[in-house]
């Protein structure tokens, strides 16, 4: 039997975990919630597989993290298949805007849209005033770039104390990001249900949003991390995963901001 | 390292009962399970295109008179076919199985995460089948068109927990995929470099670049159809400025790349068995390699030839037949390189060797027929014909079955240490040709003279052929019967065989450990780099 023996190579063989079941159980249970809550029903059940979920994802990274600092599981080999897991993720991730982007472009160019062929903004379409909150938020969202990359910076160079202020400026800008984000939704005077241009403007923003959530939820773990000095030069793939992420986000922003709101909104009426 | 942290890396929990498989984090135990699922699948895959060719055996209708209900069949038979039979077998069954052995290393790059994959398949066949059994159930078909698809023409649940399967079984992909890469790029044993990896794990590699980059395209597609069904959107309806045609492309963004994902393994397996019963090497290693790298890429640029009735400019269209065409070159490499690897070798006809024959027979036939429906201008004649699902069934879906049954014969005494019984093999893989040539090959006539797919009745003229089609459909049934008393004959009394049971042909990694392969292989990584001549 294994336990006999001394590992001779540099992979982690995980333990078994039950962690994989019970985030099939809350998919589920979200599945069949979120049926019941579309059909008229009442949201509770799709919620408690939400709060599933998150118990899921904390129990599962937790054992990763636990795992990261004994020393033994996470050799140079296995750190840097997590880094390639990540910019994998990151990478199907574009595809999903990709979809999204797809479909804005689809309705707003005139050679592809009947709507566009006479006017974008469709008629009775007020969009956003590009370089007032928009362009506020694109200000915002490259800063918490920098300051996400002082934290590396001063990660890089052991010092704890300085990474976590980074990284709380970061996720304050995060948070701020967010806030404005709910306010301009509720500024709008064009509602969700208004046709092809606010489902394609909601859900491209709207999907960003939440993964600026995603993602200042993940910055924050580092956060408590590296105030826990868990991050060492040259061993901190939580915060590398953590920056790329935030990065990822900052760069999709970038095309919403330009192609959706600037171009998008600037507006024209077919000569 | 100290002696603590030393005892800590070789602890190794290894559950028994159904811990064992429910917290799996070995990837042989999950390649079992994804091969287990996909057993399942198919009997229920199977029993609906059963029940299809029962009411197309005659003109009119004979026993489903709900017409929905029939085209929840069609749907039903597509999807589980698709996402529930072939991919879990070749991508999560065989890739995960052979991957790590044949490249040398010990497990998966992430074990759990390889787990999750596979549940969130199960709970995505869970969810599927609610899907069929709520509110008289999908009858989209599987590309899902809207406006069929949207709350006016599907206004119960039953599209959306189709959809929400769809998202599940896109996450298991997803994640698999990430997996499987990682693990290709990271854990290859010292001196296996790119260049050296046994043909399969390329395949497994170019299929999981296209899961990664295809399937978020369909997630973000079903997440419109979504909100457009239930909270008001317009991306697919005209009413609100929006275009049907915008799903078309994107599904088919997705659903061209999904066709390589199923036929790519189906490559990798066809080359090792070939190379192995012919005891040559692959004619052509690195033209194999990037044959299949290129068929991958160009499967992403095609996708409008699935289109040509929608009124796309006629310039685009020229576009998507020039490059739907281009695809013949690196196919054709595959198929010469298969031949010119059996040229001259001593071919051992057993059964992997066999249904590898009827792979190559039924690629060949869908491939030329694929030619004549790149065409925009014949596809106008083609389009929604029979002609398009004998095209289909041949060169993607019964030749990946195929490649699946060559897999399954050609690894079986590797994963169970049993060989199966060889005359019951035979005759299983003459039962099958002969089925699903007799079910197929007369679509092609019934879809030339015009016979529509997904519609339960046709005129008395189609009558002949669809007789013949389903004599054929019941005989390739009974044989899948035959197939799982082949299964149960091979765990229950196989013969016991050795590590390498196919001898000098068989020359990968995982011929090397014992059979059945142990717990855990390659805990002493192999050395592959060129070894000097004695």
């Amino acid at each position: 039997m294994a336990s006999e023996t001394i590992k001779k190579h540099p992979y982690h063989m995980v333990n078994p975990s039950h962690w994989p079941a019970v985030g099939t159980l809350a998919a589920l249970i979200m599945a069949f919630g979120g049926v019941w809550y579309m059909k008229e029903g009442p949201i509770y059940l799709f919620l408690a597989g939400v709060a599933l979920l998150v118990y899921t994802s904390w129990g599962w990274w937790r054992d990763v993290v636990a795992e990261s600092r004994n020393g033994v599981d996470h050799t140079n080999v296995v750190r840097k298949g997590l880094r390639m897991g990540m910019v994998f993720f990151i990478a199907s991730e574009v595809m999903f805007f990709f979809a999204f982007f797809w479909a804005f472009f689809h309705s707003s160019m005139p050679m592809l849209s009947l709507v566009a062929q006479e006017v974008w903004p469709p008629k009775g379409i007020v969009p956003l005033h590009t370089w007032s909150l928009p362009f506020l938020n694109t200000l915002i969202l490259l800063s918490s770039g920098v300051t996400v990359t002082y934290a590396h910076h001063k990660l890089l160079a052991g010092n704890h104390k300085a990474t976590a202020k980074g990284l709380l400026a970061t996720i304050i800008l995060g948070l701020t990001f967010t806030g404005l984000q709910a306010y301009e939704y509720a500024e709008a005077t064009f509602k969700f249900t208004d046709g092809i241009y606010s489902s394609t403007f909601y859900l491209a923003t709207g999907f960003h949003g939440f993964h600026v959530i995603v993602g200042t939820c993940f910055l924050m773990v580092c956060w408590f991390r590296a105030r826990a000095e868990h991050f060492t030069p040259e061993a901190h793939v939580g915060f590398e995963a953590a920056a790329w992420y935030w990065h990822f986000v900052d760069v999709v922003w970038l095309f919403l901001f330009t192609v959706v709101y600037w171009w998008g909104g600037s507006g024209y009426v077919a000569g | 390292m100290s002696n603590e942290a030393a005892a800590h890396a070789g602890h190794d929990h290894h559950p028994t009962g159904w811990r064992r498989w429910l917290y799996s984090t070995n990837h042989k135990d999950i390649g079992t399970m994804y091969l287990v699922l996909s057993m399942v699948g198919a009997l229920l895959g199977g029993l609906m295109s059963f029940l299809i060719r029962l009411e197309l055996q005659e003109p009119g209708i004979q026993f489903i008179s709900d017409f929905q209900f029939y085209n929840v069949l069609v749907t039903g038979h597509g999807f589980i076919m698709v996402f529930f039979v072939v991919m879990p077998a070749m991508i999560g069954g065989f890739g995960n199985w052979f991957v790590p052995l044949m490249i040398g290393a010990p497990d998966m790059a992430f074990p759990r995460m390889n787990n999750i994959s596979f549940w969130l398949l199960a709970a995505a066949l869970v969810l599927l089948l609610v899907a069929a059994l709520t509110e008289g159930g999908p009858g989209t078909g599987w590309t899902v068109y809207p406006p069929l698809s949207n709350a006016t023409y599907h206004p119960g649940a039953g599209v959306d927990f189709g959809i929400l399967s769809l998202h599940l079984a896109g996450a298991s992909s997803v994640l698999g995929a990430i997996n499987l890469i990682t693990t290709i790029f990271n854990m290859r044993a010292p001196g296996m470099t790119l260049h050296r990896m046994p043909l399969f794990v390329w395949s497994i590699l170019v299929t999981a670049f296209l899961l990664l980059f295809a399937i978020p395209v369909l997630a973000g597609a079903l997440t419109m159809l979504l909100t457009d069904r239930n909270f008001g959107t317009a991306f697919f309806e005209t009413a609100g400025g929006g275009d049907p045609i915008l799903w078309q492309h994107l599904f088919w963004f997705f659903g061209h790349p999904e066709v390589y994902i199923i036929i790519i393994p189906a490559f990798g397996m066809i080359s090792q068995i070939v190379s192995t019963f012919s005891k040559k090497p692959v004619f052509g290693y690195l033209g194999m390699v990037y044959a299949m790298v290129s068929i991958g890429f160009v499967g992403f640029i095609v996708w409008a030839h699935h289109m040509y009735m929608v009124g796309l400019d006629v310039d685009t269209r020229a576009y998507f037949v020039t490059a739907t065409m281009v695809i013949a070159v690196p196919t054709g490499i595959k198929i010469f390189s298969w031949l010119a690897t059996m040229w001259g070798g001593s071919i051992d006809f057993r059964a992997p060797m066999l249904f590898a024959f009827g792979f190559i027979w039924l690629f060949v036939v869908g491939g030329v027929t694929g030619v004549v429906l790149a065409n925009a201008g014949a596809d106008i004649a083609f389009h929604d014909t029979y002609f398009v699902v004998a095209h289909f069934h041949y060169v993607m879906a019964i030749a990946a079955v195929f490649a699946m049954f060559a897999g399954f014969y050609y690894w079986i005494g590797k994963m169970s240490g049993r060989q199966y019984p060889r005359a019951l093999a035979r005759l299983h893989f003459w039962t099958f040709f002969i089925g699903v040539n007799v079910a197929f090959f007369p679509q092609h006539f019934s879809g030339m003279a015009g016979m529509p797919r997904r519609i339960p009745d046709y005129p008395d003229a189609f009558a002949g052929w669809n007789y013949v089609s389903s004599i054929g459909s019941y005989i390739t049934f009974a044989s899948t019967l035959l197939f799982f008393v082949v299964v149960w004959k091979t765990l229950k009394s196989g013969e016991k065989v050795a590590g390498n049971q196919w001898g000098e042909g068989a020359t990968t990694l995982e011929w090397t450990v014992d059979s059945p392969a142990p717990f855990h292989t390659h805990e002493d990584l192999p050395d592959m780099n060129p070894q000097p001549a004695e």
